[in-house]
């Protein structure tokens, strides 16, 4: 379950799953390994968690150690919430919107998109692509779409779209690959301000249908 | 003070790139070869993560507003600092209104100019690196003014000093590129580590794209994205290996069959595209840790 990724880095491995439980204790692990001597940063995800570690003054094996200690608590921690945030979606609305193609291939109606894309949380599994970049799921799924087969060059920023069993929000304008639902006026990443990111790994994302 | 008189190419600020906001999907980004931007800065008495120019793949004329000291440090250019030419790393003095030009040859595709007192650059998310995809930083324009801070002792002390990189940074253009073997390199034959493979022309900060002999895999099934770092090797569906460089995401969804060890970065990060030949080499985590810390320390020229 450790693994080196090259030699700056240790990948644990607490899975092989996308699922809650397991992406907990990615993220009770990352909390429990921040400022923490010899490690650089850390960047949590689906099922593991990478350790950037100043490989100059410390090796592989001491940071092993020192992760295998954290490790010990982890099943004494208990997650009771997470930071919430409501997300006010305009669908159908977005530049590009898929809405209608998802809803076709699946046989319902658009409002019944927007009715499934609204009606559960999504937990913030990972964050990555792009600065911002919110992983989110379980998708239900009756909106499970394959990413589209020639990605687009330009998604604009604040666009909602959803890729498997996942849903997302793009930050900035890039290209992207996910069938495109609506739009949100969220500013996700201002790198000038105090707080330059409106989400963080773990927390928890309501969608909003706005008129 | 330097003003941009001719451009061309992908010329942009870099220091040692942006820490611990990998887990809000930020790319580290920083000096593709950290080894010429750290001489550079130590050749004209900077810190070593004091803002570079970095050249890359073009050309670049400056004009001095006031007297200054530069450091030219990387592989593939040369440079004409008034009517003289003068090899890389080297810091050398340059009067106000004399023109400095890094021009491209064959041999690598990276050049670090410091100044004495290094680029004073906002800082965004704590680095003044730029980071072109996610609009952070500042893109190098014709008529900017490069302002720099203050030196840390006289100008003409910094000048005229020599690095003797053959002794330290071995570029080649058929390098053997020490790798650590990566979370799933059970997933592949040995083709990556038997054949040679060359820089394809599709190549940029974020990544470079590998041509050679297919690597075929035994398990097809689908990674679920996880955390990877600059120099993971990461094998496409058709078998071709890519080498995450310093814009690379900060996850990915492919698997990776090894990881270039940081001592070596440098050496890629100077391949030149359909040029090289490159050969991969397994080593331990120990060895690679020898290696880090010889050039490490050969930087600093006390």
């Amino acid at each position: 379950m450790f693994k080196p990724l090259g030699d700056t880095a240790l990948l644990v491995e607490l899975g092989n799953d996308i699922n809650p439980i397991i992406n907990q204790r990615v993220h009770a692990l990352n909390f429990l390994l921040q400022n923490i001597n010899g490690i650089i940063e850390t960047v949590p995800a689906y099922c593991t968690l990478l350790i950037h570690y100043d490989s100059l003054n410390f090796s592989f094996h001491q940071i092993k150690t020192l992760v295998e200690e954290k490790m010990n608590q982890l099943n004494k921690m208990n997650q009771e919430t997470a930071r919430r945030h409501e997300v006010k979606v305009r669908y159908g609305n977005a530049s590009n919107s898929d809405i209608e193609i998802v809803a076709s291939s699946k046989n319902i109606s658009i409002a019944d998109v927007i009715q499934i894309h609204t009606e559960k949380e999504y937990r913030i599994y990972m964050m990555g692509f792009t600065p911002g970049f919110p992983y989110m799921g379980i998708l239900d799924e009756r909106l499970n779409m394959p990413r589209l087969q020639t990605p687009r060059t330009l998604v604009r920023a604040g666009s909602v779209a959803i890729a498997g069993a996942q849903t997302g929000i793009y930050p900035l304008d890039s290209p992207g690959g996910w069938h495109i639902i609506g739009w949100t006026s969220l500013k996700l990443f201002d790198p000038n301000s105090e707080t330059p990111f409106l989400f963080s790994p773990g927390d928890v994302v309501k969608f909003i249908p706005e008129e | 003070m330097l003003k941009v008189i001719d451009s061309s190419g992908l010329i942009s600020f870099q220091d040692l790139g942006r820490r611990s906001f990998q887990s809000f999907g930020v790319p580290v980004s920083g000096a593709m070869d950290w080894f010429a931007h750290q001489v550079a800065n130590e050749l004209v008495g900077n810190s070593k993560n004091a803002t570079t120019l970095e050249i890359g793949l073009g050309e670049i004329t400056l004009h001095a507003l006031r007297d200054t000291t530069v450091a030219v440090t990387g592989a593939g250019y040369e440079i004409q600092n008034y009517v003289w030419t003068f090899p890389l790393w080297t810091s050398f003095y340059v009067r106000a209104g004399w023109h400095v030009q890094i021009k491209k040859i064959s041999g690598g595709n990276w050049a670090y100019l410091a100044i004495a007192g290094g680029f004073d650059v906002p800082q965004v998310l704590g680095s003044s690196s730029t980071y072109i995809r996610g609009g952070l930083g500042n893109v190098i324009q014709v008529g900017d003014i490069l302002q720099s801070g203050k030196p840390s002792t006289e100008l003409t002390k910094l000048a005229a000093r020599d690095f003797p990189v053959q002794k330290f940074m071995q570029y080649s253009q058929t390098p053997t590129i020490d790798v650590i073997a990566g979370p799933q390199r059970a997933r592949f034959d040995n083709a990556f580590f038997e054949n040679e493979y060359m820089l394809s022309k599709s190549f940029d900060r974020m990544g470079y794209r590998l041509e050679g002999k297919e690597i075929e895999s035994n398990d097809k099934s689908e990674l679920i994205s996880e955390g990877m770092t600059r120099g993971s090797i990461q094998i496409t569906n058709q078998g071709q290996p890519i080498v995450m460089m310093a814009d690379s995401s900060t996850t990915g969804g492919y698997p990776k069959i090894a990881n270039v060890i940081k001592a070596d970065l440098p050496l890629l990060a100077q391949c030149e595209a359909e040029k090289s030949k490159i050969k991969f080499r397994e080593v331990s985590l120990e060895e690679a840790r020898e290696k880090l810390k010889e050039t490490s320390e050969v930087w600093r020229m006390k």
